[in-house]
């Protein structure tokens, strides 16, 4: 269709705007976080089930524009089943991707690189990373609301 | 400067001429600006007006002894003068410069809630109510909660109806005795709403508070008038109405702003300074402490000479047109609401899309050169009134065309089909 349509907005991120993977909430989550931009209604929060050092479930609920949803959906198939060392070391791949600071191509981020292009568009980039903040919060035991 | 015994009238659809910046390509795409309630364009008129003073006439004001500082203090004061003349205010008002209309409705709140120099009591005693509507922009609402918290008075919302209208039969059962302050504005910037402020501010003042309005949203198309309103405050910004940003102006009854405590304590305010205290001087300077933006003063002026030659009824027709099309036809758009449906004196529409979040909207407007603005537009506790989240808002002024709401209208429906 146009530039921004295919790098933003590509069948992919659109399907998981559309039906966004792992949506809701734990009946019983050992950790969990907000994200929160109040400046443009973003809101996320990410809980999770961690046992034995592994991330056996996640889900997050919320509202958000599709990047922020899709990026959230993405993540939460992406850090499902994965170790909570390896689940903090892709969130902080995939941000240095999103912030320009490392290539996509050598950062593997695997499924996660549809979300790459965000990093030309500066206003969206924080619609991204909210879920992924959110994640790193929660890992890191804060129980607290992020706000950003 | 323009002969005012003869206005010179410019055409409406001449005057996109001479908004320079408008001829420009976004994204390989001429840009439709659309986001005239965040600022406005500045005409060329109002460019060379601030251009040649300071490149002709420029000096410090009021204190100077030398040709150049009268011609200076000259300017500042015939801006002041026009731009009084502009709203309606006569000898029983003044006016204030200030550096916006966030700056005046703080000086208006900051001063009725603390004491005066000469140590008499704020205006504002503990147990007063302050009255502030539910169509607020934070400017109008933030100031009045801190100088509620601060004195020990009481703030109240005048709330909306669920179609985002306040009456004035809610605010009669609102008033009371202790009511000392009610705010509203004369346009709401979240959804274009117009209250019936007139009636409002008459109710208020009838009951014995003093009235303040905000009539940021309103000076670019449908001035208020100070001379038929009861009024003891009116706030607005140059920036909104075709002016230099930075620059904004409180005009108020003498009486009303006799009350008022200064924000800012410094030089221009005094009449004269010892070591232990000090006299200050008479309005409007004791409400003007430090040099002001001289060049901004003269731009607004100048702003407010071109809404006039291009005439105020012109421009009111056009962008209430311009509103009503855009409105109608988004509302045929499936999954579309537009906020405000009914508010026909307006040139801001705001819409929300089921599914699709303002910021993809706003994204893949932009990428078709189409400006406009999104999120909560400095109105939260209104939005969460209407149980609403963020919205789109496309703001009209006297250079848009149809033409370009065709643009929006058109971008808008491919915005729902990629997301929704």
């Amino acid at each position: 269709m146009s530039a921004l349509v295919d790098q933003l907005y590509q069948e992919v991120v659109i399907d998981h705007k559309r039906s966004p993977r792992n949506f809701g909430t734990l009946p019983s989550p050992t950790h969990r976080s907000r994200g929160h931009n109040p400046l443009c209604g973003d809101d996320l929060s990410v809980e999770l089930d961690v046992a034995d050092d592994f991330i056996r479930a996640i889900r997050f609920h919320g509202q958000g524009c599709a990047i922020c949803v899709a990026s959230a959906s993405m993540m939460s198939e992406a850090v499902q089943g994965r170790t909570v060392a390896a689940a903090r070391e892709l969130q902080q791949r995939f941000r240095s991707v999103l912030t320009g600071e490392r290539e996509a191509d050598a950062a593997q981020i695997g499924k996660l690189i549809s979300l790459a292009d965000v990093r030309r568009y500066p206003a969206r980039i924080k619609c991204a990373l909210l879920g992924w903040h959110a994640l790193a919060h929660a890992l890191a035991g804060s129980d607290e609301d992020e706000r950003r | 400067m323009p002969d005012i015994g003869e206005p010179r009238r410019m055409a409406l659809h001449r005057a996109r001429a001479a908004f320079p910046l408008l001829d420009q390509r976004i994204n390989g795409v001429a840009l439709a600006y659309l986001d005239n309630a965040a600022t406005t364009q500045v005409p060329l008129p109002v460019l060379d007006a601030m251009r040649d003073f300071e490149s002709r006439d420029r000096a410090n004001i009021h204190r100077g002894v030398h040709t150049l500082s009268q011609r200076a203090t000259d300017a500042f004061e015939r801006a002041r003068e026009r731009l009084k003349r502009f709203v309606g205010a006569g000898s029983a008002h003044e006016l204030v410069f200030t550096s916006g209309t966030t700056d005046a409705l703080n000086l208006v709140a900051h001063g009725l809630s603390h004491s005066t120099p000469d140590r008499q009591a704020p205006a504002l005693r503990p147990g007063d109510e302050i009255i502030v509507s539910g169509l607020e922009h934070h400017a109008n609402l933030v100031p009045w909660q801190q100088a509620a918290h601060r004195i020990g008075a009481t703030l109240r919302i005048l709330r909306p109806d669920a179609r985002g209208r306040v009456h004035a039969r809610d605010l009669a059962r609102l008033l009371g005795p202790t009511t000392k302050v009610f705010a509203v504005t004369a346009c709401a910037n979240a959804t274009g709403e117009r209250p019936p402020y007139e009636e409002l501010l008459e109710l208020a003042a009838r009951a014995g508070a003093m009235t303040v309005l905000d009539a940021a949203q309103a000076v670019a198309h449908e001035v208020p008038d100070l001379g038929a309103l009861a009024c003891d405050f009116m706030a607005f910004s140059a920036h909104k109405m075709y002016g230099p940003m930075g620059t904004g102006a409180l005009v108020g009854r003498r009486t009303a702003l006799e009350r008022l405590a200064p924000l800012r304590f410094g030089g221009d305010m005094v009449q004269w300074v010892s070591d232990a205290e000090a006299v200050f001087a008479e309005l409007p300077a004791r409400l003007e402490g430090g040099t002001p933006n001289v060049a901004g003063a003269v731009g607004m002026a100048a702003a407010a000479d071109f809404i006039d030659e291009v005439g105020r009824d012109a421009i009111d027709a056009h962008v209430r047109a311009l509103r009503a099309h855009a409105a109608e036809r988004l509302a045929t758009i499936d999954g579309v609401a537009v906020l405000s449906a009914q508010a026909s004196a307006s040139a801001i529409v705001s819409f929300v899309v089921d599914g699709v979040h303002p910021h993809d909207i706003g994204t893949l407007l932009d990428e078709q050169g189409i400006a406009v603005r999104t999120g909560h537009h400095c109105a939260q506790p209104l939005l969460d009134h209407l149980a609403l989240g963020p919205t789109t808002r496309a703001s009209f002024a006297l250079y848009n065309s149809h033409g370009e709401v065709e643009r929006l209208l058109a971008g808008v429906s491919r915005a729902v089909k990629v997301l929704r």
